[in-house]
């Protein structure tokens, strides 16, 4: 008898708990320390760009590539999902009705299309 | 009496002040938007194929929306753990903004709570909180106005986030709901572009990640966030300077003149060689 033990639960399990750590140093952040510190500069600029940087990398292959390359159609369900959300979002500049927006053009064309 | 009775009664005294309902209340209208946000990242995580127990494990022990969104896509391809919690660190940099305005606040209480605050401490909490006490001292009806903030939230998020975990696992996944996540976080992105700068950054971050899509380990992400960072700091730098640099003409084979030097040095002139040939 040849029992394998399965592992991979191992890489995801010490993933979450490395970002549960990242939860709290980064919201205590400046309350760890007795002394106060001073709130740095290059924090200042680094959060006008880092967030929006981390997110665009994230989504922008998400949104606009398939199967490793950019897609080559417009008949991708994706893509009028997206364009609609963001209209909507500088319409009435909310969250979640950018979500609703998107979804309600995207799960018709895909489900029912197959786009 | 005991350490244990006494943590009960600091707890029971909390839960029934006055502010801790306040808190409640204030919290209530905005309750709706993190409940749906809770039950889109609860599918996002299980339709990215995580099983039901890390996710369940993840919703509860992370407890950061667009943290968590952000690296399903990540973990989903198995990348490698410091990429991971890079970008997870990125996209939590606001709250490093609002761990120094709590401090204000809670600067007074011992170390395990002060964490304790933090890990509890989400974006419509700190809305909610300095909308109710702007002067920034510490008051007694803050902890429990924190600690009522601070239950709702968490109930608000987790509940539907445990009903999404548990309910995307009986939808198929050709239906593309995780799609959803994807357009949270677009709707959070659309929401710190304001200018120029912002945008630009945006664009070349997309770019990027697309560009260097091949990379392995997933490094295109830290090619983006490099080459975003770099092209906002640069357009900053070049904005600073809106009045328009003059054009100085340096003749072939000649030096710039002392004074012109130091124009084009601060920025205030371009330095144009002429050339000799047509």
């Amino acid at each position: 008898m040849n029992v394998t033990l399965d592992w991979s639960w191992v890489e995801p399990a010490v993933a979450i708990a490395g970002l549960a750590a990242i939860t709290v140093i980064s919201r205590a952040f400046f309350m760890i320390p007795q002394r106060e510190l001073p709130l740095p500069d290059w924090l200042k600029r680094g959060l006008k760009y880092a967030p929006l940087a981390a997110l665009t990398a994230v989504i922008a292959p998400e949104i606009l590539m398939a199967h490793g390359e950019l897609i080559g159609t417009f008949r991708d369900a994706r893509i009028p999902a997206v364009l609609c959300a963001t209209a909507y979002y500088f319409w009435r500049r909310g969250i979640l009705g950018t979500i609703v927006v998107g979804m309600a053009v995207y799960l018709p064309l895909h489900i029912g299309w197959g786009w | 009496m005991s350490q244990r009775s006494g943590a009960v009664t600091a707890v029971r005294v909390t839960v029934q002040h006055p502010s801790f309902r306040q808190a409640a209340q204030d919290m209530a209208g905005t309750s709706l938007g993190i409940a749906a946000w809770g039950l889109v990242t609860g599918v996002a995580m299980v339709k990215s194929g995580m099983p039901v127990g890390m996710a369940l494990f993840m919703s509860l022990a992370v407890y950061a929306g667009s943290a968590q969104l952000a690296v399903i896509p990540l973990m989903a391809v198995g990348a490698p753990l410091w990429v991971v919690w890079l970008t997870a660190a990125c996209v939590n940099l606001r709250f490093v903004i609002f761990s120094s305005m709590w401090r204000s606040y809670f600067a007074h209480l011992p170390l395990r709570q002060r964490l304790a605050v933090g890990y509890f401490s989400g974006d419509v909490i700190y809305v909610a909180f300095m909308k109710r006490f702007p002067e920034p001292r510490p008051q007694p009806e803050q902890i429990p106005y924190f600690w009522g903030a601070a239950t709702t939230n968490w109930l608000a998020w987790q509940v539907p986030s445990i009903a999404g975990i548990l309910l995307a696992n009986a939808v198929p996944l050709s239906w593309g709901l995780g799609f959803a996540g994807v357009l949270a976080l677009l709707g959070v992105l659309l929401s710190l572009l304001f200018d120029r700068a912002t945008w630009l950054a945006t664009g070349v971050a997309a770019t990027a990640a697309i560009a260097a899509f091949a990379l392995p380990l997933k490094l295109n992400i830290l090619v983006a966030i490099a080459a975003a960072v770099a092209a906002g700091l640069l357009m900053e730098a070049v904005d600073r300077r809106r009045h328009h640099p003059r054009v100085v003409l340096v003749p072939p084979d000649s030096t710039l003149p002392p004074e012109e030097r130091t124009q084009v040095q601060d920025g205030d002139a371009v330095a144009l060689r002429e050339e000799r040939h047509p």
